[in-house]
């Protein structure tokens, strides 16, 4: 009986050791499957905003994912202008507005494309599709397309920077961190 | 210690030491398999041999695959397909297998629907499998990302994203399944090592599990009949084989097993020579290219089906239809009421329900490869809404049925 006891508490103090171990290891293995710091660190995209024109839309590169920049037309505006919420999702850089997005379908992630005359972006994938503002018209998308952090410097554009604008977006609810 | 002799020649030394005439009497000459089952029982053996298949054209892929993503596409395309003496051979093996070996996988399972193989005993040896299948699944997607092409990374980017659960919006575990913010170079090593390491191993110990499921309760027969295999085995032994109703497994079952594997494997080289293609999406001989989307993206025709089942529905209901379609057909021997392990067209409305079961998966199947635009989006829906009602309502149509 004592002996058996004594096994017993051998084999919980074993069975404790090695519960910390095993925990230890499933966090050592987590983390091993985190991206490095290198591709955390990858760095920030700075875009001239001079050099865009309306109404062409040109796919530009952060963190490795298509970024949308698309400079509104006069005409444009004034139709998002009728609804507040869809001026709010657009950057205003001197006296032109642009939306800047990730160029990403918030459906699964395929890449929009984006017809000129009707100023619209259909994600063909699951058939989703979006207004020039980058707002859902049509699902499944469940939101808007995303908008990376942002911070404007004069005609510049840092992205991966979180500008006063940008913080403005997120409480507003315009965009989710992306 | 055991006691040892010395040995006669080398398979007395063997059999002192490894009792291998114990092992071939249980697992090969008494391990006892009903007369009365047709070609379709021999679809497990056909998979054993294409997993084989897969298994080698896989070795020799691995000697020259290089997992790089600017160096992944040509180590495939070029250096296996034209540099190394017959790269291709072992190429068009591997992916015409990939393929076949999911048909029948299905066949496979549709045959244990029919027959009720899933019931009474049995229904270890069909968890199991669905076990497989899953494993099968993970395998063949980690697969199709190794040529990184444009569809390798795009089904990449859209399988992955699956983990975000909608509205959950979970891009940290998205992120952390990728290694990156998109699929690249970390993407690329975790998948490698999956498919030729650590998926193949739990492959092969489900095989293990799978086979071990069927000793005990042993394989259905094509009546549903229970037999009694210890007493047919003594009939059998003692001499009186014509009125047993069991045969060993070798070389009386073999035999027939080996001809249907035969007739298989020369479909199969047909394929390997002379319609390799069928396995393999053009898009995916371009480059990968993160800033372009192919203009429809699907999967291998045999991800078709579950695919169809996410794509009619909003974000959020279309994963939980998708997650219910993964899941379902695990729970198949418990949501089966009926007592009855006969083939489907001896029961009662289990017959109509298997086959508007496979009929309506070969819909979703097709809808799932059309782009999804009008009449065929409104087909996919209805289809998509039937496979979930047929398994709504199985467990009522088969609690009824009278025990025949
Ligand atoms: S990924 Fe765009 S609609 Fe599905």
């Amino acid at each position: 009986m004592k002996n058996n006891s004594r096994r017993g508490f051998m084999g919980k103090a074993f069975g404790a050791v090695a519960g910390v171990g095993a925990v230890a290891s499933l966090y050592a293995m987590k983390r091993s499957w985190d991206p490095l710091p290198s591709v955390k660190a990858a760095g920030f995209t700075t875009l001239d905003m001079s050099q865009y024109k309306e109404n062409e839309l040109v796919t530009e590169k952060w963190r490795g994912k298509p970024i949308f920049v698309l400079k509104q037309t006069a005409e444009m505006v004034k139709k998002a202008e009728k609804n507040p919420k869809d001026l709010e999702r657009l950057i205003k850089i001197g006296n032109d507005y642009f939306l800047v997005c990730l160029g990403l379908c918030t459906h699964l992630g395929c890449i929009p494309g984006y017809n000129p005359d009707e100023k619209s972006f259909l994600c063909a994938c699951h058939g989703g599709m979006y207004d020039f503002t980058g707002e859902v018209t049509k699902a499944p998308p469940p939101r808007g397309l995303d908008i990376p952090p942002f911070k404007i410097d004069g005609d510049k554009l840092v992205l991966g920077e979180e500008g006063p604008e940008y913080k403005k977006m997120l409480e507003n609810g315009i965009t989710l961190k992306a | 210690m055991a006691h040892f002799t010395k040995a006669k020649n080398l398979h007395d030394w063997l059999n002192q030491r490894l009792a291998i005439d114990t092992l071939n009497r249980v697992l090969a000459t008494e391990y006892w398999i009903p007369k009365n089952i047709n070609f379709l029982w021999a679809m497990g053996m056909i998979l054993a041999i294409t997993f084989g298949l897969l298994l080698i054209s896989g070795i020799f892929l691995l000697m020259y695959y290089q997992p790089n993503i600017d160096l992944a596409f040509d180590s495939v395309n070029y250096t296996i397909m034209q540099e190394v003496g017959y790269g291709w051979l072992w190429r068009h093996v591997h992916g015409v297998a990939a393929s076949v070996v999911f048909l029948i996988i299905y066949i496979h399972m549709f045959t244990g629907i029919y027959y009720g193989s899933y019931k009474n005993g049995r229904e270890m040896i069909w968890i199991s499998g669905m076990l497989l299948f899953v494993a099968f699944s993970a395998e063949a997607f980690s697969g199709y990302m190794l040529p990184w092409g444009q569809m390798s990374y795009w089904a990449g980017m859209v399988i992955t994203n699956l983990f975000a659960g909608g509205s959950l919006h979970a891009d940290g575990l998205v992120e952390w399944i990728r290694g990156d913010y998109i699929p690249a170079q970390a993407f690329l090593n975790r998948f490698f090592m999956l498919h030729v390491l650590l998926i193949p191993l739990a492959i092969i110990g489900l095989i293990g599990l799978h086979f071990g499921a069927l000793r005990i309760p042993h394989v259905n027969n094509q009546d549903g009949e229970e037999i009694d295999f210890d007493a047919e085995a003594k009939k059998y032994l003692a001499g009186d084989k014509a009125n047993s109703k069991v045969i060993r497994f070798m070389n009386d079952f073999l035999a027939k097993d080996m001809m249907v594997v035969g007739i298989f494997l020369i479909l199969f080289f047909y394929l390997v020579f002379y319609h390799y293609d069928f396995a393999m999406d053009p898009v995916n001989f371009d480059p990968a290219n993160g800033l372009k989307t192919p203009a429809h993206i699907y999967p291998e025709w045999y991800f078709l089906w579950s695919y169809e089942i996410l794509r009619p529905f909003s974000t959020d209901v279309g994963l939980i239809a998708f997650a219910f379609a993964q899941v379902i057909f695990f729970l198949l021997p418990f949501l089966d009421r009926s007592p009855n392990a006969v083939p489907a067209s001896r029961r009662g409305l289990f017959k109509y329900w298997f086959w508007a079961m496979l009929i309506d998966m070969i819909i979703l199947t097709a809808m799932g490869k059309v782009p999804p635009e009008g009449v065929f989006s409104a087909i996919g829906f209805y289809a998509a809404i039937t496979f979930i009602g047929l398994w709504i309502i199985l467990p009522f149509i088969t609690k009824f049925e009278k025990k025949v």
